[in-house]
């Protein structure tokens, strides 16, 4: 069956390319591991870090079932509060993944229309998104993102806060995130907005939101497609970020970035697993959607090939 | 008898690819003598390019040379080291390329890089070499030498930069040059010239050329041998007048069939090359009751639906009236005027129903800022256009509904980009039709894609590919088709052929002949190439800089031209007269 995918796939240049690229392999292989380990959590995971009475004090700081003193109950270890750490990171990677696929979502959508209609209507409006996006660029992506946490942390009741706070830290990444988007999809527009294919739709009379979605978008993918995984590693890791610093999702709900923040505070009490476990998924994670992101860039590029 | 300067016998080239090993050159044998011209003919993917790189050891990676011997001289090319292969490079074997504007490093002077090459080879003082430099800018006509070579490539125009690229390639008193489409890029009046440089050069300091190119007006003109290749196989060679003048293979005389001629106008061209038989069958596919009949019915029945009177119209379909056009650089200011570059200056004519005009001039005339103007592109600065007896709004208060944006079709130069490559060919060719609303809901469109693509001679099956399956003139048959699909009265063609081989370019001025017999198609045909705009047109109109120089019939025009720049024009352009 093997042989028959590979000859198939002859036709299909990505297809073929990914099939000879053991990296690549490996990588998605990561990838798909994590995200089905995060999506699967409340099958997988021994207990549920919620359920607060699933959980006691009295088993708090366990190390690893293999370490001394390991309890064959946590597998990893449990944390200060004595909640299962394996647990916790299935069900904090659930979270983080969530957090960056909505935002990557978000930024993607406000970015590529907005990248659209600037490379393609030109002039007055161009100038004016694009130094909207120039003013974007010059603040931090962590600083856009605790703005607007803490704009919506000062507008809305503590409660109601910790109900959206998914929400508002999805908005706030994307945020930081569109003008990627915005300024790639610009770029490859004005390439493609002067080639005969739009003036043909133009002579013909096609009315222009038509010809931007149904003749330019389509074009214009491959570098989109590009951004839009690098940044699925950009959002987790500022998911994690902001989490970390106690501005991300609630302390009870763990993440990835959580999870570290709790684990920091034991690293020098020599209570190592709590901060190494979740850091390794972590970067095992980004590194794995990275190089898919690199593996696509090169791959849709035809001068590298 | 003396020995050959280069020698190739048996020469095959082969690139493995993961579909298997493909051979690119295939038993190629060809000598040339000192001072000789050697013509490279042949169609794109003919190979004349890979025997080019093969000599001067540069094949693309993963090509090699998997037989035979290239010997220059007293050199066997093959058994050098790559390290001698980089000194005989430049010192005995130079290269020419097509392109002038990217050959030359724009960031460098002229000086800089004449002298840097000189030192390369030659150890030699900076002035000294400078000296030499000097020379050879000279030798190659550029006027006033010593004060030019302290410019920077993009102060000289296509033309001169082309001769200092030869310059460059004489720095090292070479004794091959390999010049590969040296003028594709320029127009006539400039390809005269350097073609009339490189006789020069090759008489007087005795090199040997090996002029790659397609065009066979430039191989005419100076080449003295010829060798005739396709797909990799010499097809026939041999002294040029005799090669062109009385060809003895099928394919070349197939090919001279093909080249249209300056001082005749043909109906139709016949003989046209066959296709490759190698190429692939494919099974039948074919949408039920879709043929080329049928699209032509439903193309001559709104034609008949329209005109209710049989006597045909008596006004002209297009009138163009004291057309300016003005482009403004398009930076605005409130500080400074705005200033602008007149593309187009006082244009009027006017085209016939059912006639052909042809619009001819060089690059940067303004021949497409015309037809621009005419489908509502670019904005005339002042000047009307009507179209059918009404006036034509320009192009922003036209709006996207105006009957005219149906009537006048455009096809364009470059089949590449013409055609969205995300698009299948079957919603390519339907886009019109839900455009324009044509036919109603009885209408099957489907049917009437796949019929329109049988008259252009294209396979039903084509619906289903996407445009980056087929060849550049295919592409341009699709191209043809989606513009009859929107039943236009008015073809504008935009260099319609000139992305295209000479055969395929037959077929393509066949066609377009064939459809306007048949549907009463006007045409606008623009092209810098004389000798197709001879075919195809019944009026001519010269431009040159934005300014109209002659507007006549075009057998008058071909014949007895008035205007100076006509007469030079048509001096300029290569002949197959020679062979006549």
């Amino acid at each position: 069956m093997w042989a028959k995918i590979k000859r198939a796939s002859v036709e299909n240049e990505l297809l073929y390319l990914f099939l000879h690229s053991p990296v690549a392999m490996v990588a998605t292989l990561i990838a798909v591991l994590c995200i089905a380990g995060a999506l699967l959590a409340p099958w997988l995971a021994p207990s549920n870090p919620y359920d607060l009475a699933s959980f006691d004090l009295m088993d708090s700081m366990v190390p690893p079932a293999w370490a001394d003193n390991g309890d064959e109950r946590f597998a990893l270890g449990t944390d200060d509060q004595g909640r299962d750490l394996l647990s916790a990171i299935l069900y904090g990677t659930r979270l983080s993944l969530m957090v960056g696929v909505f935002s990557v979502a978000f930024a993607a959508v406000l970015g590529v229309s907005i990248g659209l209609m600037a490379g393609y209507i030109g002039g007055r409006f161009d100038t004016i998104m694009m130094r909207i996006a120039d003013i974007q660029l010059s603040l931090p992506a962590i600083l856009t993102a605790l703005l607007i946490d803490g704009v919506a942390r000062g507008i809305l009741p503590q409660q109601r806060h910790d109900e959206l706070m998914l929400i508002v830290l999805t908005v706030a990444i994307g945020l930081s995130l569109w003008v990627n988007f915005a300024r790639t999809a610009r770029a490859s527009t004005f390439v493609e907005r002067n080639k005969e294919y739009v003036q043909a739709a133009e002579i013909m009379g096609m009315h222009p939101l038509r010809i931007m979605l149904v003749q330019i978008l389509p074009n214009i993918m491959g570098p989109i497609l590009v951004i839009l995984t690098v940044d699925l590693a950009v959002a987790i890791l500022l998911e994690a970020t902001l989490s970390y610093l106690g501005v991300g999702v609630p302390p009870n709900q763990p993440s990835l970035g959580t999870l570290i923040r709790i684990g920091t505070e034991y690293l020098f009490s020599g209570d190592w697993w709590i901060v190494l476990f979740p850091s390794a998924t972590l970067i095992t994670l980004i590194i794995s959607v990275n190089v898919l992101g690199d593996f696509l860039r090169d791959a849709l590029n035809p001068r590298l090939r | 008898m003396n020995q050959p300067l280069l020698n190739i016998t048996n020469l095959t080239v082969k690139f493995p690819t993961r579909f298997g090993e493909f051979t690119a050159i295939d038993d190629v044998s060809l000598t040339i003598q000192p001072g000789e011209i050697h013509g490279l003919v042949g169609e794109s993917g003919a190979g004349k390019s890979t025997i080019g790189a093969a000599i001067i050891g540069l094949l693309q990676s993963p090509g090699y040379i998997a037989n035979g011997h290239v010997q220059l001289m007293d050199v066997d090319l093959r058994k050098l080291s790559p390290a001698d292969y980089h000194r005989l490079r430049g010192n005995r074997i130079s290269m020419i390329f097509q392109d002038p504007q990217t050959s030359l490093n724009p960031l460098l002077t002229i000086a800089d890089q004449l002298v840097e090459t000189i030192q390369q080879h030659t150890p030699m003082s900076d002035s000294d070499a400078r000296d030499h430099a000097i020379q050879l800018l000279d030798e190659t006509g550029i006027p006033n030498p010593a004060c030019r070579i302290d410019s920077y490539p993009h102060q000289f125009s296509g033309g001169m930069r082309q001769r200092v690229v030869i310059a460059l390639a004489l720095c090292t008193n070479p004794e091959l040059i390999i010049a590969d489409e040296p003028t594709t890029a320029l127009d006539v009046a400039v390809q005269k010239q350097i073609l009339q440089l490189i006789q020069q050069l090759a008489s007087q300091r005795k090199v040997g050329f090996l002029l790659i190119t397609h065009d066979i007006g430039v191989i005419a003109e100076i080449t003295h041998r010829v060798t005739v290749l396709r797909n990799g196989r010499v097809m026939e060679a041999g002294e040029t007048a005799q090669v062109l003048g009385a060809p003895t293979h099928e394919y070349t005389q197939a090919l001279m069939a093909a080249v249209p001629r300056l001082n005749t106008k043909l109906d139709r061209f016949h003989n046209i090359v066959k296709d490759d038989p190698s190429a692939e069958e494919e099974d039948e596919w074919d949408v039920p009751g879709a043929s080329a009949q049928f699209a032509s019915d439903w193309l001559l029945g709104k034609r008949n639906t329209e005109s209710k009177t049989d006597v045909p119209s008596t006004h002209p379909i297009l009138e163009v009236n004291n057309l300016d056009v003005i482009f403004y650089s398009n930076q605005p200011s409130w500080f400074r005027k705005r200033t602008g570059f007149q593309a187009l200056n006082n244009i009027s004519f006017k085209a016939e129903q059912g006639k052909t005009l042809g619009v001819v001039g060089e690059s940067g005339s303004g021949k497409s800022t015309l037809a621009k103007a005419i489908v509502g592109l670019v904005d005339p600065a002042t000047g009307t256009l009507s179209f059918d007896g009404e006036a034509l709004p320009p192009g922003s208060k036209r709006s996207r509904q105006h009957p005219s944006r149906r009537r006048i079709q455009m096809v364009f130069q470059d089949p590449y980009s013409s055609l969205n490559n995300r698009r299948s060919v079957e919603a390519i060719l339907t886009e019109p039709l839900k455009l324009y609303g044509h036919g109603g809901r009885n209408l099957d469109s489907r049917k009437l894609a796949a019929s329109v693509l049988d008259l252009v001679e294209m396979p039903q099956r084509s619906l289903t590919k996407y445009p980056h399956q087929f060849s550049g003139g295919q592409r341009q048959r699709i191209a043809v088709a989606r513009a009859l699909i929107a039943q236009p009265e008015f073809l504008i063609c935009d260099e319609p052929t000139s992305a295209l081989d000479v055969s395929i370019q037959a077929q393509m001025l066949n066609l377009l002949k064939d459809l306007q017999t048949e549907f009463g198609l006007s045409i606008l045909f623009i092209s810098h190439n004389l000798a197709v705009v001879r075919q195809m047109a019944d009026t001519v109109v010269v431009l040159k800089d934005g300014e109209m120089v002659e507007y006549a019939e075009s057998e008058t025009f071909f014949t007895s031209p008035q205007a100076e720049y006509s007469q030079l024009l048509l001096n300029e352009t290569p002949s197959l007269a020679l062979l006549e």
